[in-house]
């Protein structure tokens, strides 16, 4: 019953990591644009370089 | 020659990205347009940052519409190796740049923009991102946090609920209380922290907003519990402490949607440009805005917009004041004439000069005049009548519950008020107004029908007169027709008049010509021909002597006609008679003769307010089909002082206008409504923005926000139904953490539910009339 303690702890601490990871997103902008990157994704890199 | 641009930098796949790439590309452009630009003053106010050789700066792009568009702005770098870096919102129609300012210079960046068929929308002062509301991340921290708990705690407190008795657990028992203790502090200290500052502001200020009894319930549930936990005596009600402040925080959220592209709050300096032509010493300079002054001279060009009063130096002035006073006709001036900002030059260049500074000139200062100090419609942390009530209840049924057990068990007492205290958390309330409002704000977003924020839908329920401007609200500013008046007019003489006015630039003539196209194809040559600008033209073709233009004009060449009246018509007469008018007819947008019927039907009280002449007074009596009060040649300073007359006498005023003449009446009365064709640009100061084709349906859209209170209503109704019951259990000191825990995730999801479902079906009047 004792390891049920152990796992707790490191599941809340896994959970808080994705807390951290939530506020960080937040904080550098990520959740200001919700459409665009959706659109991004989407384009290829490098367009095909015609040199004439 | 933008394809050319494109291929040469191996973009053509902007092609292939969307079926409509673009728009008509601005191949061409004068140069001299942006050279403002070069100022450091200027540059000063546009760049957002700049160290080194790297510059920042965010232009609002309100010509992104598609994919494609994305797709190539954001690949501007290939085509300019100063840029460095691009990146678009779309929701926003903006663009950062991020270039090399010794490589290229912010006037060739906005040039090559402008190139490309995106040119930037540059105006003084309300540059937007320096005044931008800041996207709520605190909010979004508080929500993130109040989850993570919530959850958490939920998840630990199962074991206790589903064990048979207190031993099964054995000692775990209190590790999970314990960490479910931990867990509940952030959520108190920081998620929950609005609450209770905005209670004590609410208290400090001697009333109770509805977050008094919000903060007393979340603070009296912690505190229950945190004693029962440190004590031994029960676990505590921590998951319906954290639940409740997480699904609050989402309701504020919710309720909270901002339209980014839209601005609310414009004054005028987001209609004059940036820069602005001046005469040194018979020199052309580019001068910023700001640094204009009285007696300088300035030069303004066809299309350019006059930005101070100033006085008329050179001939052919011919100002459209469309925007600024509602007339819709261009008036011709003459020298020595006085011209005032806001208006735009129709003929070609002429040269002013300046008597007051902008700031000064008769349209800013109506954003000066001192009815305009106070502030509505703000968005407030949310005050509801019915939260005085609220508390008052609340306390009194935790009182008679207290006396009750004193009598009967004093051991209940505590227990007993405390879980009144709880289960009664106004909660429930402030659920059902937030997601309401949130989904009414949707569905009228949705029918183009933009609010600032939730208090002006709850301004809507209470307007009982309704003021309507004319010229671009009731009429579409780009849609206008042509009548001929008058002796009818033989082929022949139609194309040596049509011959004759396809020569005149003027926008009237331009008509003419147009009308005429439909009726004769051939032209015809003339042998002699003066044009008068901003009064008429005077020409000689074949057998007729045709003298077209303004009453003036033809009163100086000895031609009467006493029965014409004022407004924009272009007369004519051939050979010495008079032969009849052209008529410049205003369409009325599609509707609103229905609109009218159905607001008088309503009871509301309307009113017509109007900056053009009386021309249109029997046209409009037959679109309203009744008698309402309508005045004309109205001045921006005029309409406001009369919403304020309407309001000293009581009444709670809904202004629908748009243009600068309305801004004053918009911003004074009880809710402001802009009406725009084109939605992201000139917007005066209003509590909503609405497209202009849908204003038929503004009768809908006051009864939709009407039916917003009657969704609240009903669906606390329901919810008190949840309280009752927890009442019971609350009241009888019965209440364990396991019903409480029950009952308030039911009670939170079900009110989500039902408002959304209730808001859609109430919406089927504004949807169903497409």
């Amino acid at each position: 019953m004792g390891v049920i303690v152990i796992l707790i702890i490191v599941s809340v601490f896994v959970a808080g990591g994705f807390l951290v990871a939530f506020i960080w997103s937040v904080k550098s902008g990520q959740m200001d644009d919700d459409y665009t990157p959706s659109v991004r994704i989407l384009f290829d890199n490098e367009p095909v370089k015609n040199k004439k | 020659m933008v394809y050319q641009l494109l291929d040469e930098n191996g973009l053509c796949q902007y092609y292939d990205l969307s079926d409509m790439p673009g728009l008509t590309a601005k191949g061409q452009f004068t140069s001299d347009r942006y050279n403002y630009l070069d100022h450091a003053v200027i540059q000063e106010q546009l760049i957002q940052f700049k160290l080194g050789d790297q510059a920042h700066v965010t232009f609002y792009l309100p010509q992104i519409h598609c994919v494609s568009c994305v797709w190539l702005l954001e690949n501007l770098s290939k085509i300019n190796s100063g840029i460095i870096h691009s990146q678009t919102h779309f929701e926003k129609k903006e663009i950062k740049i991020v270039y090399h300012p010794s490589h290229i210079s912010l006037k060739e960046l906005v040039q090559l923009l402008a190139f490309v068929g995106y040119e930037p929308v540059i105006h003084l002062g309300g540059n937007d991102w320096l005044k931008k509301k800041k996207v709520n991340k605190i909010q979004l921290y508080k929500i993130g946090i109040a989850a993570f708990c919530f959850s958490n705690i939920m998840m630990l407190s199962f074991p206790a609920y589903l064990s048979k008795d207190a031993s099964e657990l054995g000692s775990l028992r209190h590790f999970f209380i314990y960490i479910n203790l931990l867990l509940s502090l952030p959520v108190l200290l920081y998620s929950a922290s609005g609450f209770f500052i905005s209670a004590y502001t609410g208290l400090r200020q001697k009333w109770l907003n509805i977050d008094a009894p919000i903060a007393l319930a979340i603070a009296v549930t912690f505190g229950r519990s945190a004693y029962e936990i440190i004590s031994q005596t029960g676990a505590g009600y921590l998951d319906s402490m954290s639940g409740i402040v997480f699904f609050m925080l989402v309701g504020r959220w919710f309720q909270d949607k901002s339209y980014d592209s839209f601005a609310f709050d414009r004054d005028y300096s987001s209609f004059f440009p940036l820069g602005v032509t001046v005469l040194e010493q018979g020199k052309e300079v580019n001068k910023p805005l700001s640094e204009l002054v009285k007696s300088e001279i300035v030069l303004i060009k066809s299309d350019e917009m006059i930005p101070a009063d100033a006085i008329l130096l050179t001939e052919g002035a011919l100002i459209d004041y469309s925007f600024v006073t509602g007339e819709n006709a261009p008036i011709a001036l003459t020298l020595g004439q006085w011209v005032y900002a806001g208006g735009i030059q129709k003929g070609r260049s002429i040269q002013l000069e300046v008597v007051k500074p902008v700031g000064q000139s008769y349209i800013t200062e109506l954003w000066n005049s001192p009815l305009l100090k106070t502030e509505k419609n703000v968005e407030k942390s949310f005050v509801h009548p019915w939260s005085q009530y609220f508390t008052l209840v609340l306390l009194s049924i935790a009182m008679v519950t207290g006396i009750y057990w004193s009598v009967y068990d004093t051991h209940k007492i505590l227990p007993a008020v405390t879980a009144v205290l709880i289960v009664a958390c106004p909660c429930s309330l402030l659920l059902t107004v937030t997601f309401t409002y949130g989904n009414v704000l949707r569905w009228l977003g949705k029918q183009k029908l933009y609010c600032k924020n939730a208090s002006v839908i709850e301004a809507m329920h209470k307007i009982d007169t309704i003021v309507f401007d004319k010229t671009g609200t009731l009429t579409n500013h780009d849609d206008t027709q042509l009548e001929y008046k008058g002796i009818t007019l033989s082929k022949e003489e139609m194309i040596a008049v049509k011959s004759v006015t396809r020569e005149s630039l003027h926008p009237l003539s331009q008509m003419v010509t147009q009308f005429l196209k439909l009726q004769v194809a051939d032209i015809t040559s003339f042998q002699k021909l003066e044009n008068f600008i901003g009064k008429g033209t005077k020409a000689i073709s074949g057998a007729f002597e045709i003298i077209i233009g303004s009453i003036a004009f033809l009163k100086e060449h000895g031609i009467q006609e006493g029965k014409v009246n004022e407004g924009s018509v272009v007369c004519l007469a051939i050979n010495g008679k008079f032969k009849g008018v052209f008529k410049v007819n205003h369409t009325y947008r599609i509707g609103i003769d229905k609109m009218f019927n159905q607001l008088l039907k309503n009871g509301y009280h309307l009113h017509l307010l109007s900056g053009d002449h009386p021309t249109e007074r029997s046209n409009l009596l037959q679109i309203i089909g009744q008698e309402i009060p309508m005045v004309f040649e109205q001045s921006p300073s005029d309409k406001l002082h009369y919403i304020q007359h309407l309001q000293n006498k009581g009444h709670l005023v809904m202004m629908v206008g748009d243009g600068l003449n309305d801004a004053g009446a918009l911003k004074k009365s009880d809710v402001g409504i802009a009406v725009t064709d084109q939605t992201h640009l000139f917007t005066p100061a209003s509590d909503a923005i609405l497209e202009g084709n849908q204003i038929n349906l503004l009768s809908e859209f006051i009864f939709y926000a009407k039916k917003a209170k009657l969704i609240i209503v009903l669906i606390f109704v329901l919810s008190i139904m949840y309280n009752v019951i927890g009442m019971y259990f609350a009241t009888t000191a019965r209440l364990s953490p396991m019903v409480a825990a029950i009952l308030m995730p039911i009670s939170s999801i079900s009110i989500v539910a039902l408002t959304a479902l209730l808001s859609y079906l109430y919406s089927s009047k504004i949807r169903s009339n497409n």
